[in-house]
């Protein structure tokens, strides 16, 4: 893991195993949406169910990727891991766009069973809590100059803002809400019927899968733009020495 | 499933959902296609400088 640490390490590993997480990536996809769509109707949402296999594995990404982000905070705070600040940052965007599909399709789901797309409720309302997280972590990664700075200020509003994470879990336990209680991962089980199961688990697993594709994707561009960075400075600094050949071509980076 | 009365919402929720993905992967490669134009900019920058201080 430690070795990992280093980027030339990481960008040797990541060039071998992205193809291969790509392709099973898409290769998830493509069973898991036909199995979706050979799927039989629910007995009470008709196929109105079948938006549940890209809202239910977004909700799960939503909270497991801030997961990532608050251990990839610990990783910058307490142990000062060189790529942990890189997971942190590539992560947020991520986050942000599978908390969005969760939102937008809950909603749409939300209208022809509910009969409305927004209810204030604990569950929508802390998961609404959360893609505004993701959005302000974003925000706070572009407004501070200094990386360093800015990672260890993501990496505390990280861990503070981790808070909604139970909260999110639970809200449909502790509070009465209209968004149903949890139906797979049960104490007893899960209560859907295995036909309905499958599908949302292949979808599941197709969707963690993008996401490590992404973001291994996502910290790597991150390691480049370290090295961008560098060299710009280099070249900055050294700019009076090697001429102006350098500082235009770095004044358009 | 063309039956369904649903249906535009089925749609609606998969093709979002679709275009949400497709604007981060698209996001994600053009940064990493920049990245790379500024880095070879830069390294053929820095050797060309090196070369010409050698000379």
């Amino acid at each position: 893991m430690w070795k990992l640490a280093n980027p030339t390490i990481f960008l040797a590993l990541t060039r071998r195993v992205l193809p291969w997480l790509a392709l099973a990536t898409a290769g998830l996809f493509v069973v898991g949406l036909w199995m979706s769509f050979a799927a039989p109707p629910d007995y009470q949402q008709g196929d109105t169910v079948k938006i549940m296999y890209i809202h239910v594995p977004a909700a799960w990404l939503s909270t497991f990727i801030y997961g990532v982000m608050s251990l990839a905070s610990l990783g910058t705070l307490v142990w000062r891991h060189p790529l942990a600040d890189a997971a942190q940052k590539a992560a947020a965007p991520l986050g942000a766009g599978f908390t969005f599909i969760c939102l937008v399709t809950g909603s749409l789901w939300g209208k022809p069973m509910w009969g409305t797309y927004w209810v204030w409720d604990a569950r929508l309302t802390s998961v609404l809590v959360l893609f505004i997280l993701y959005l302000g972590l974003i925000a706070l990664w572009r407004s501070i100059d200094d990386p360093g700075s800015a990672a260890r200020a993501a990496a505390i509003l990280t861990l503070v803002g981790a808070v909604d994470l139970p909260i999110i879990k639970f809200s449909v336990e502790w509070w009465n809400t209209l968004h149903q209680p949890a139906s797979v991962f049960r104490m007893d089980g899960p209560t859907i019927a295995p036909e309905l199961l499958w599908p949302l688990l292949v979808m599941a697993i197709a969707f963690t899968t993008l996401f490590l594709t992404l973001h291994l994707m996502a910290i790597r561009n991150e390691i480049l733009r370290r090295r961008v960075a560098r060299l710009t400075m280099i070249a900055a600094a050294e700019g009076d020495a090697l001429g102006p050949r350098l500082t235009p071509r770095v004044a358009q980076s | 499933m063309t039956q369904t009365p649903h249906l535009g919402f089925i749609v609606a929720a998969y093709g979002l959902a679709a275009l949400t993905i497709l604007a981060m992967v698209v996001a994600i490669f053009l940064d990493y296609r920049e990245l790379r134009a500024k880095l070879r900019a830069l390294e053929g920058a820095a050797t060309g400088a090196a070369e010409g201080m050698e000379t």
